[in-house]
Formats: C-alpha cells, structure tokens, sequence
C-alpha cells in the first residue's frame, strides 16, 4: 500500500513539472519539508510533539554549507550523507536528554533548545554568516560540475528518489518490533519496561531517526536554494514541520510528502492571488482535517483505497 | 532445596503506613503460592517491591541466588520474573496478538529495526500463547475493546510470552465471572505446571487459594503473619479473622 501510493505520488511530482517547470522547484521544497515532518510524525507515533525539529533541519542545511567552505567536500552524494550523520549525531546527543521527558516538557524543551541554536546561528557572524546567512554553492556529480541548471534537475528527480527511499525505509522501521514498541511507549510504558525493554532507548533511537529525516530535508532545501539563513531554525518552522505532519497524517509514511506537497502548494498559488491569506487557508483546511479527517489528508486516500478493495 | 526468591528483613513506609514492616520470605522452585490478606496489607507492595517498580528503604530481594533489590523492573524482567498486574496493563493501541508479540519480541531481542514484527515465527508463537488461554478468537481484536475478563487473561498471556521462571500474579481471577473462575485458573495452573514455571498470585476467594495453592502466606499490616499448607491455614481461626473479618 505505502509502496503504491508513495510511488503514485512521485510520479505525479515527477510528471507535472514537465507542463509546469517552475513546479520542479516548489516539488524539490516540498520534499525537504516532507523528510522533516516524516522525522516529526515518527515521534508523534511515539506520543511526543516535538516542536524544535527545525533544529535538525537547519544542522543539515549548516552542516552542507560547512563541509563545502573552503573547497572542502563538494560531492553531492556525500554531503548528503555525511549532513545527514552529522544531524543524526546531534539527535543521539541531544536526545538523550529529550528521552527523559515526556508530554509538554518535551514539546518545550526541543522548542527551547531549537530557539537557542537559532540565536547562536544569527549571532556567531563570523562563523555563520549571522543572519546574512551563508551560500550553497552548485555541488559536483560523481566528479563532473553541472550548471545550476542541470543540478537543479538531478536534485528535482533525486529528491523524489529520496523522498520514496525514506518513506519505504521507515515504513519498514515502523512495522518492526522497534518501531511498534515506539507506539508502545504512546500507550503504555509501564508495560513496555515489565517486558524488559528500555522505554528511553526506544525513544532515543526513534529521535536520532527523526533527526537523520530532518537534517536530510534540510540538506535537500539548502541545495534548493542555494543559500541558507538562521531562520530555517525558526520556530514557526518546527511548528510547520509538526503542522505538516499532522495535515498529511500519522497513520503511513506518504503522510508527512502529502501534507508537504498539499502547504507548498497552497503557499505557492496564495502568493499570486491572496498573498495576504495562505495562513487563513491552510488554517481552514488544518480545522477541517482535525474535525472531520482525524487520520490526515493520507487518511482519505487511505480509507478510499480500503473501500475500493473490500466488496 | 534453594529458594528461587528470597526476601529478608524489607522494609517500606509511604508517609505514616508501613507498606512492608520487616518481611521475610521464601519461595521454591515449581511452588504456586497463594498470598491473602486484608485490603492495604501490602501485597501489591510486596509484588512491586520485587519486581523494581519501587525500592525497599531496608532489606534485601535475591533472584536465583543473585540480588535483586536495586535493579529496574527491566533488568529484573529481563532475568526471568514476568508479572501480571491487578489492573491489567495492556498497548491499547495494539491488536491482541500484537501486544503477545512484542512481549515475544522484547524476550528475543526487539532490536531489530527492519524485521516485521508479524514475521511467522511470531505468530505461530503469539496464536499458541493465547491457545493456552482460550484467547485464540481474540487474537486480532483491539485490546482497548476487550471485556474486563479477556483483559486480565490478555495480561497473563503478556507475561507468559516472556516465558519467566517466576510469574507473579496480582489477582489473576478479579473482575472475571464466578462460573468462569476455575476454568480459567484451571488453564493458568496447567501452563505453571506444563511450563515449570514458580508461581505467586494474590487472591481473595478463599476457594481458589484452597483449590489451586501449594502454600499460603498470611500478610498483615505490612508483614507475612503466617505462612503453611492451605488446609491448615485456612482452618487457623486467627487467619480467619484477620483475612476475612469472620471470628
């Protein structure tokens, strides 16, 4: 199922910007965003709400613009891997101090600790550009060095690449005994340490995965843009990411690309016709889902797809 | 004949009540022991008390021969003592089997991030765990569905999945119907036995405790007040008294 519909909506993102170029690059954003708030709708199967994850994010996109400073590493495939460990390795030291909390308190304490490596971002000038923020320079493929042009096509169709990579991968993760004793923990975690099983590191490894999900989006984005500023650690990016999640749904991985797809696309057409009233309109729709879609926009596909299959 | 448990001299206040005012006990391997007592008396204490949920301000908890007494109620899980709660605490979220499986998966290993958890040696385990209990029909219904009955046998079936070497039982029978007590009692006592597995519930209906235990230990106010073969503990007036209220 996860692999049909995750397949099905890569082609559509891969079909429609051959009739509507400039759709390429909203698609490419929309799959940064969506590698983000899958990170985020990992840890809300678990029961937590981050809404700090904009730090990962942002460590991926810093940690690109590092690692290619002073012609240092400028290979497009190993710096979004070696982005994404360094995200995932700030996830393991800073999750174990998030595992200890819960509710509330570890909704707050990731938004605060989001908040102050947003303020080192802007401030550390010399180091981080302040909040000029820093280029991303064209990356090199395989050896060769495209023109923006042709790098902006492999990175629209590699993202989408990337896109059914994670959602397959941590489709996987979240039907293992790992990932079902993550929902565990969401409901009962007395029974889950009377089995024998550490709450804490179960939340931990799910937090370093959220972490490598959005330090990878973050990684997509800066290449995207091509320029990074302190404000993709901004709050109201943690609450974007957490908004997303919860619009596309928990209840299967295209959730979190849907959801993305979906605010993308509505930011972009509201800049043209109601520049002042895309928060009004994904606020309608965010009622809507929670009233009358409690499984998400993925949900209805979700739920037609089950009525079409059964007689 | 060594103890599988022994406890000695636990003690624990919570505020003014002793919980456990200087216990001292021991179990066999392959007993089934009843524990009664008045309400507040501190059974349940003394269950999380060895199990780690909280820690005793004196004395001291062996498990085959090793302490006990400040681990976590992982780490003493993990080394062989499963437990059955008063309240039955179930992944509500989880199908029935689903709950069996992870406690399967937990007692082999849950660290595996790409298995699936329904992966057929799973199954096939998850279905005969809860063929024991006569829970088989259930196997795929919500547990946050279940009637109050089927939750403490879903409890149960938890527990043995782990397959402990001593199970503690809190209550086993409560909030299931009289006819269908003994039935089911019948069932968890021949798993104990066909398992090999120590065995020590909590109980109030004095025909269980009189029905299905090797031995019995009194609790009063915190301590164990007198502990025999059910036949002649259950004729001590004093026990009566104390336990039941009738003089």
């Amino acid at each position: 199922m996860t692999l049909r519909h995750i397949i099905g909506l890569a082609l559509i993102a891969a079909v429609l910007p051959l009739a509507v170029p400039w759709l390429g690059f909203v698609f490419t954003l929309a799959v940064g965003k969506g590698l983000a708030a899958l990170g985020v709708a990992v840890l809300l199967r678990g029961g937590l709400i981050s809404i700090g994850h904009a730090l990962y994010f942002a460590v991926g996109a810093y940690a690109t613009a590092f690692l290619m400073r002073n012609d240092g590493i400028n290979e497009f495939l190993l710096l979004l891997l070696l982005s994404t460990v360094v995200a995932t390795l700030v996830g393991l030291v800073v999750g174990v101090f998030m595992v200890r909390y819960r509710a509330i308190f570890f909704a707050m304490l990731n938004l605060a600790v989001s908040m102050v490596f947003f303020t080192l971002l802007s401030k550390m000038y010399h180091v981080t550009g302040g909040t000029d923020g820093l280029r991303v320079a064209t990356p090199t493929l395989f050896g060769f060095a495209p023109s923006r042009v042709q790098f902006n096509s492999v990175l629209q169709y590699g993202s989408l690449i990337l896109m059914i990579g994670a959602a397959l991968i941590v489709d996987r993760y979240l039907r293992s005994p790992l990932g079902e004793a993550l929902s565990a923990v969401h409901s009962n975690e007395v029974r889950l340490e009377y089995l024998g099983v550490s709450a804490r590191r179960v939340i931990l490894i799910a937090y370093a995965a959220s972490a490598a999900l959005a330090g990878l989006g973050g990684t997509v984005t800066a290449f995207a843009v091509g320029h990074i500023v302190p404000e993709l650690s901004y709050w109201t990016i943690s609450g974007q990411l957490v908004l997303i999640a919860v619009l596309g749904g928990i209840g299967g991985t295209p959730g979190a690309f849907i959801g993305a797809f979906f605010l993308e696309l509505v930011r972009t057409f509201a800049v043209g016709f109601a520049a002042d009233a895309w928060n009004v309109i994904i606020g309608i729709a965010l009622l809507i889902v929670i009233f009358f879609l409690p499984e998400g926009l993925y949900g209805l596909l979700h739920r037609t797809g089950k009525q079409g299959s059964t007689p | 004949m060594t103890a599988i448990l022994s406890v000695r001299d636990l003690h624990i206040n919570f505020g003014g009540v002793k919980a456990a005012d200087g216990v001292d006990l021991e179990i066999f391997p392959h007993e089934l022991v009843a524990v009664i007592g008045p309400n507040g008396s501190g059974k349940t204490t003394f269950l999380n008390l060895c199990t780690g949920y909280i820690s005793p301000s004196q004395g001291s908890v062996t498990f085959e021969g090793q302490a006990i007494t400040d681990l976590r109620p992982r780490q003493i899980t993990r080394r062989g003592i499963a437990r059955a709660f008063q309240i039955p605490q179930l992944f509500t979220g989880h199908s029935l089997i689903d709950n069996v499986m992870l406690a399967i998966a937990a007692q082999r290993g849950i660290w595996q991030p790409f298995r699936p958890l329904a992966q057929r040696e799973y199954l096939d385990e998850a279905r005969r765990t809860l063929g024991l209990l006569s829970l088989d029909e259930a196997a795929d219904l919500p547990t946050a569905t279940l009637p109050e009955g089927m939750r403490k046998l879903a409890d149960i079936a938890i527990a043995l999945a782990l397959k402990p070497r001593l199970l503690l039982l809190d209550e086993p029978t409560s909030g299931v119907s009289t006819a269908e007590k003994f039935p089911l009692m019948d069932k968890i006592v021949s798993v104990l036995r066909a398992g090999k597995i120590t065995a020590l519930f909590v109980e109030h209906d004095m025909d269980m405790v009189e029905r299905y235990a090797d031995r019995v230990l009194v609790w009063d106010a915190g301590r164990v007040i007198a502990t025999g073969a059910p036949g002649e503990i259950l004729r001590s007036a004093d026990v009566l008294e104390r336990v039941i209220g009738v003089s």
